[in-house]
């Protein structure tokens, strides 16, 4: 057959074009399985990073089920909704929406007899979106562990957040100005936030921030305070 | 590829050679830079991404190789991007399911090997118009050149730059206590194009019939 | 506001070449004289601003997870077909540039014969296919943010390569040391003008 005819570049086409999505699709489908496995995985072991806990890759599975107790799914008024299911959330879509519509997952472990609450976080940093997790104490106000991760900060500046001694300088602080006053009373909730040029020791509410990555330490800071603060009815009722 | 001559002939053998210093394909021929040069801050990606590389080169050399005879001429292009895209997805997708971590920090830039000029222009130069012995070897060459680069690029930029190889600390601690810093701009993407401009400048030193005029 | 902000970040902070070394061999090949490199940069700003809203929408009906469902009905809702977006990308690239050359010579032979050579060079230019990959990995609300998106990183690349057409005309006249000559020092160039791009970095609109 001519090489160069119409036919011919015709049927060659569409051979390939079958062949090719042929394969594609076959590994595409056995591999699924796999990748989803690696990105619950991944998830799994951030939260329980935040506990100081690590496990292997094959049991994080066990290991999680074991100290996570509770996955609740909050609304904006701080009532559960028990119809979705909080650790497939995706934050990345839920903080696009209302806030009246957005739905806020919070992860209760129970640690050595102790309760603790993780709350996901997730925003904008320089140049893409920055993420983590934030584990609070019983008291739902000092700050037990916490990890940060990004897309693409920096590197060298913005992108050490994701190193564990950024996450390690959150441990002890308080979200709360005062104990006492509770959580929705007006001013009361500060938050922590990444202090430019450093901030001394005994500052509850804040730590050092990164020199030459102020940008995404402003960043962290403002993920920390926006995502914390829709959490805030919860904890005073609870 | 003739029966007269042996799997590892002469000429053969200067196929895997040549792309290694006279003919490397990133300074040399100055091909291929776009997805590599972003990767380079670390080893591990780098070797990663190599590898990658090699396979697509290679399978993508051998598959068009094979056709060359039936390839209608019209559609030439498409089909070897086809080709390439298709095997790019594989590793990707491979990626994904065996290698995470790795599959994250590469992101996209798994997909820009369909574009690496490398692989396009051994297809177009090579593939089209030789044996898939030939081919084989024309790609693992190339891509060892690539790799070559690459590696040297990523070994400086993770020595200076975290003062570690492959993850692991190699600088000792006593040095940091004496006053030595890593030097931060080595992990700005700026400095893989500076650390790739010694490199040319001293391959060409040593091997002065590069130079240009 | 947000598209401006955009588009000002796509020319200079996240520069083609600057921030991510994407379409580095043509950059590299054609940027002897300015003129040539003008050329280029208005074909790939061309090709960028066409090739990213199709494959926008390309990305937002077919590939996504669930993106079937949305007008194929619930059914389709779990088909994910992610996996053949690089392939569908490139064929995208590969034809709207056959199409462009085509019509472009049809209808304005002038520009034809300005840009003709360098269009075929646009299918393999890493910047072009890196545009749609960045576009679906961030995830853009509407096509106006790509179309935006895909404009400003053309005109990021045009500048890049205009500004470093012009240095290289210049420095034909220099001492540079043998072995640095040609490719080396425009190496090294490059990086230290990236090092300058740097300073952009964090502006806000």
């Amino acid at each position: 057959m001519d090489r160069n005819s119409n036919a011919y570049t015709f049927i060659f086409a569409v051979a390939l074009v079958v062949l090719v999505a042929a394969v594609l699709a076959f590994t595409a489908t056995s591999l699924k399985p796999l990748q989803d496995n690696n990105v619950r995985n991944e998830k799994m072991q951030n939260i329980l990073t935040t506990l100081n806990i690590t496990s292997e890759k094959s049991e994080i599975e066990s290991t999680f089920n074991l100290y996570i107790k509770k996955q609740i799914t909050l609304k904006s008024d701080g009532t559960i909704d028990d119809n979705t299911n909080a650790f497939t959330i995706d934050l990345k879509k839920e903080i696009k929406k209302p806030i009246k519509e957005q739905r806020f997952p919070l992860y209760v472990a129970e640690k050595d007899g102790k309760t603790f609450y993780i709350v996901p976080l997730f925003g904008a940093g320089l140049w893409d979106a920055i993420w983590g997790y934030i584990a609070l104490e019983e008291d739902k106000n000092t700050v037990i562990g916490a990890v940060f991760d990004h897309k693409g900060e920096t590197p060298g500046l913005g992108a050490e957040i994701n190193q564990k001694w950024f996450g390690d300088m959150f441990i002890g602080k308080k979200i709360l100005k005062d104990a006492n006053l509770g959580f929705t009373s007006d001013g009361n909730f500060v938050s922590v936030a990444v202090v430019k040029g450093g901030t001394p020791d005994d500052n509850l509410h804040g730590v050092d921030g990164i020199s030459g990555g102020t940008i995404t330490s402003d960043a962290v800071s403002k993920m920390i305070q926006e995502r914390i603060s829709n959490y805030l009815p919860y904890f005073q009722n609870n | 590829m003739s029966d007269k001559e042996g799997l590892f002939s002469k000429k053969n053998l200067q196929l895997l050679k040549d792309p290694l210093d006279d003919n490397n394909p990133i300074s040399v021929q100055v091909l291929g830079i776009c997805s590599a040069l972003a990767i380079t801050v670390k080893l591990e990606p780098a070797i990663v991404m190599s590898i990658s590389v090699l396979f697509v080169l290679v399978a993508s050399n051998v598959i068009v190789s094979l056709l060359r005879n039936m390839i209608p001429n019209r559609i030439r292009i498409i089909v070897q991007l086809v080709i390439v895209a298709a095997l790019v997805i594989l590793v990707d997708q491979v990626l994904k399911a065996y290698a995470y971590d790795v599959s994250k920090q590469l992101s996209v830039f798994v997909g820009l090997i369909i574009t690496n000029c490398i692989v396009m222009g051994r297809l177009e130069a090579f593939a089209l118009a030789n044996g898939p012995w030939k081919a084989f070897l024309d790609g693992v060459g190339n891509s060892a050149g690539y790799a070559f680069i690459l590696v040297l690029v990523a070994f400086f930029r993770e020595l200076l730059g975290s003062g570690k190889l492959y993850g692991i600390q190699i600088i000792p601690q006593s040095f940091y206590d004496f006053g030595y810093q890593n030097n931060g701009l080595m992990l700005l993407s700026p400095m893989a194009l500076i650390v790739v401009g010694l490199i040319i400048w001293a391959q060409r030193a040593r091997n002065k019939k590069l130079i240009e005029k | 506001m947000e598209l401006a902000n955009l588009f000002v970040k796509s020319i200079f902070i996240e520069n083609m070449i600057f921030a991510y070394f994407l379409g580095m061999c043509s950059y590299l090949a054609v940027s002897k004289t300015v003129k040539t490199g003008v050329g280029l940069g208005a074909a790939v700003i061309f090709v960028l601003t066409i090739t990213l809203p199709i494959n926008f929408l390309l990305d937002k009906y077919i590939l996504k997870p669930g993106a079937l469902g949305t007008w194929l009905g619930s059914e389709y809702a779990d088909v994910d077909l992610s996996f053949l977006s690089f392939i569908l990308f490139i064929a995208v690239i590969a034809s709207m540039v056959q199409l462009v050359e085509m019509i472009v010579e049809r209808f304005a032979p002038a520009l034809y014969s300005a840009l003709g050579i360098f269009l075929p060079l646009i299918a393999v230019n890493c910047a072009i296919l890196g545009g749609s990959l960045f576009m679906q990995q961030r995830d853009f609300s509407s096509i106006t943010e790509a179309t935006v998106y895909g404009f400003g990183s053309g005109i990021g690349w045009l500048l890049a390569i205009v500004a470093i057409a012009a240095i290289r005309e210049k420095i034909a006249y220099s001492n540079v040391p043998a072995p640095l000559k040609g490719l080396g020092i425009t190496f090294i160039i490059t990086g230290l003008m990236a090092i300058g791009f740097m300073s952009f970095m964090g502006i806000k609109l």
